[in-house]
């Protein structure tokens, strides 16, 4: 296997998507030229020439209506959002379009396009550029949302979504694009709606997603040294989400940790969360904890920003409230 | 796609293409127009006419349900439009749209089947008034927030270009569409990249209840299309064949040199907005209904035929009993259908 970083596993998939079936396509802003704004489609336009890596201008309910569009004609469009902050512009198209157009056709008309790019908070890039926006698509029925924490999970994750005939929401995480990992080469597919054991644990579950994950493995080291192991549960997808890797985790701990960096009012933890109790009640010994993102709009200055963010510190504190060991 | 350096001088010109200001009366047009062509013209637009008629009735009694928009008034504009469209086409729609459904040839029953919500409906009852489908016509919908079809259409016609298959898209909204941001996108995107979509902007004066003049800075919407370097024209839109021959030209010239157009179409709904709202009243008065309907496209068209001689007032009567009981059977069909089995609640949410 090779060691590649998160950035260069997604380009593989799209490189390997683009060779494997001509009607894959990207389109977004600066995918071609300027090789993206994050480099993810570094490569790609010399590769597959313009009329298959479209740099569209900066009109994000127009291409993604263009992609939706072209999904209807037969095409399988990935659609780069800059970052996933600039989807709120597109969100009629996503939701009105493309989550609901095989139901209201009575069946006649799929939509399979990617729409994927960055998302999440860091970097002090204040209000309107760093927040983690999963929680809006997973609500909508007709989407999917995955979300990889690993350069393994980036690349399988985004293969299966190209081969996927609905309308898939890939939230890459901007702070690990750089990160490295052990990749294996060629055809490497990670099934949508299939959770991974990060870490094996018998104490207490973590469910924690994208950058979290690696949070949440930080705190479990740190939570070894006195004896505690906890079980980090990376769902990979949220929607459809893996629900028996989930109970079969909390039948095991009996306590729950959900980690997500969004903010808490209706975020991804909470419906997690009540389909742990709804389905598993009984084996729970603590109520369902969350970590996650203070309710507030995300400020500039780095100590505050750093107060938002789930860190190290909450989880840990978190897992000794659900294990009662608070000092 | 390419990136045109060099637009069409027609594109680049700021005024208005076409026929709009043509001093050509439906007669001279309807002279060099296969007699068989004028009277199948007529017959689409008596059929949409008393199908809408039938609909309206449906819904007063309770039968269609939902919003229900209805096109009477606007029959020339689908009807001459659509008529120069071949199979591989495709149309893309508001929620205004049972009539560019008929006339593209959607089953009359299973259009009606699908305004009553039955199993049998073009979208299976999933879909309603607004939410009409037929993939094996290049009917792609039925689309319900104002504009949100446009950038659709422009996808169907990129996908054409991409996959070399010189199909066109004609894209049909209403004049209040043109405020809206995807309109705006869409035009860019098209020209930009020189895609095969006719949008036609059915101008019938009136967002719901806001007179265009108080919605738009620009009254002569065609002009918008000036903003993008890309080819528009004005028509005529209560004659069909003024319209015909306007859209033909423009779906050629898409089909050969992939360049979009903007076609605003004049014309006058004679309904309100949806059945759920009055036909007059704040926003316009009965007088001007009164005097629009003067120039109802079917009496004119009509009155046209019978001038020259292609059908005289018995074939008039003939094709409108042949529509009627079209609408008749198709009434039948629904009120035979089942609605939908409750099993079918959760399928079509995703597929395999």
């Amino acid at each position: 296997m090779a060691m590649i970083t998160y950035r260069e596993a997604l380009n593989q998939a799209m490189r390997e998507e683009m060779h494997r079936d001509a009607r894959v396509f990207l389109m977004g802003e600066e995918v071609g030229f300027y090789q993206g704004a994050y480099k993810v489609s570094k490569g790609l336009l010399d590769e597959f020439g313009p009329l298959r890596v479209l740099d569209t201008p900066i009109t994000e309910l127009g291409f993604t209506g263009l992609g939706v569009g072209a999904a209807m004609a037969g095409l399988r469009p990935i659609v780069e959002m800059m970052t996933f902050n600039f989807s709120i512009l597109a969100l009629d198209q996503i939701v009105n379009s493309a989550a609901k157009m095989l139901y209201m056709s009575g069946g006649q008309l799929p939509v399979p396009m990617v729409i994927r790019g960055p998302g999440g908070a860091g970097h002090q890039l204040a209000a309107q550029h760093s927040q983690a926006l999963e929680s809006w698509f997973c609500h909508v029925p007709g989407l999917k949302v995955v979300m990889p924490s690993t350069p393994a999970d980036a690349k399988g994750l985004l293969k299966s979504a190209v081969r996927d005939n609905n309308t898939v929401v890939c939230i890459e995480s901007e702070v690990l694009y750089g990160t490295r990992g052990e990749v294996p080469e060629g055809e490497h597919l990670v099934p949508l709606g299939l959770a991974e054991v990060k870490r094996s644990g018998r104490d207490a579950t973590v469910i924690a997603h994208s950058k979290m994950v690696h949070v949440a493995l930080d705190a479990a080291t740190a939570l070894a040294k006195e004896g505690i192991e906890i079980e980090v549960v990376d769902p990979r997808t949220l929607r459809p989400l893996d629900t028996e890797t989930i109970f079969n985790s909390v039948r095991k701990t009996n306590r729950v940790v959900i980690v997500e960096e969004g903010w808490p009012y209706c975020g991804v933890g909470a419906q997690i969360s009540d389909t742990i109790q709804l389905h598993t009640f009984d084996y729970l010994d603590a109520p369902i904890l969350r970590v996650t993102g203070l309710d507030v709009p995300m400020p500039y200055a780095k100590n505050l920003e750093h107060m938002c963010l789930p860190d190290q510190a909450r989880v840990i504190d978190a897992v000794h409230r659900v294990l009662y060991r608070t000092n | 796609m390419e990136h045109s350096d060099t637009a069409t001088s027609a594109a680049h010109s700021t005024e208005a293409q076409g026929n709009g200001a043509s001093t050509l009366t439906q007669v001279d047009r309807a002279r060099r127009t296969d007699p068989a062509v004028l009277k199948d013209l007529l017959e689409k637009m008596l059929l949409v006419r008393r199908f809408e008629e039938k609909s309206a009735e449906l819904y007063t009694l309770g039968k269609i349900g939902g919003f229900c928009h209805l096109y009477i008034g606007q029959e020339a504009v689908g009807v001459g439009a659509i008529s120069t469209l071949s199979p591989d086409d495709y149309i893309l729609c508001s929620y205004r749209e049972h009539g560019h459904a008929l006339v593209r040839g959607l089953d009359p029953g299973e259009i009606m089947a699908e305004l009553c919500g039955k199993k049998s409906g073009v979208s299976k009852g999933k879909g309603g008034s607004m939410h009409l489908f037929d993939k094996t016509k290049g009917f792609m919908g039925g689309h319900g927030i104002v504009g949100g079809q446009i950038p659709l259409a422009t996808g169907f016609a990129f996908a054409s270009k991409y996959l070399k298959q010189h199909a066109v898209t004609l894209c049909f909204f209403g004049e209040a569409a043109v405020n809206i941001g995807s309109f705006h996108e869409s035009l860019n995107l098209a020209a930009l990249w020189k895609l095969p979509v006719v949008y036609i902007c059915e101008n019938n004066r009136f967002g719901m209840g806001t007179p265009v003049e108080r919605a738009s800075s620009l009254y002569d919407l065609s002009g918008k299309a000036c903003a993008y370097n890309m080819a528009r024209a004005y028509v005529d839109g209560m004659d069909v064949l003024a319209m015909r021959e306007l859209v033909m030209e423009a779906v050629e010239r898409a089909r050969g040199d992939n360049a979009p157009m903007l076609i605003e179409a004049r014309t006058y709904r004679f309904m309100g907005h949806s059945m759920s709202d009055p036909v007059h009243g704040h926003y316009r008065t009965k007088a001007e209904v009164e005097e629009q309907k003067r120039h109802d496209p079917i009496k004119m068209f009509t009155s046209t035929l019978e001038t020259l001689g292609v059908i005289n007032h018995d074939d008039v009567a003939e094709l409108d009993k042949k529509v009627r009981e079209i609408v008749e059977d198709a009434v039948a069909f629904s009120e035979r259908s089942e609605e939908p089995d409750p099993m079918e609640i959760d399928t079509d949410v995703y597929t395999s």
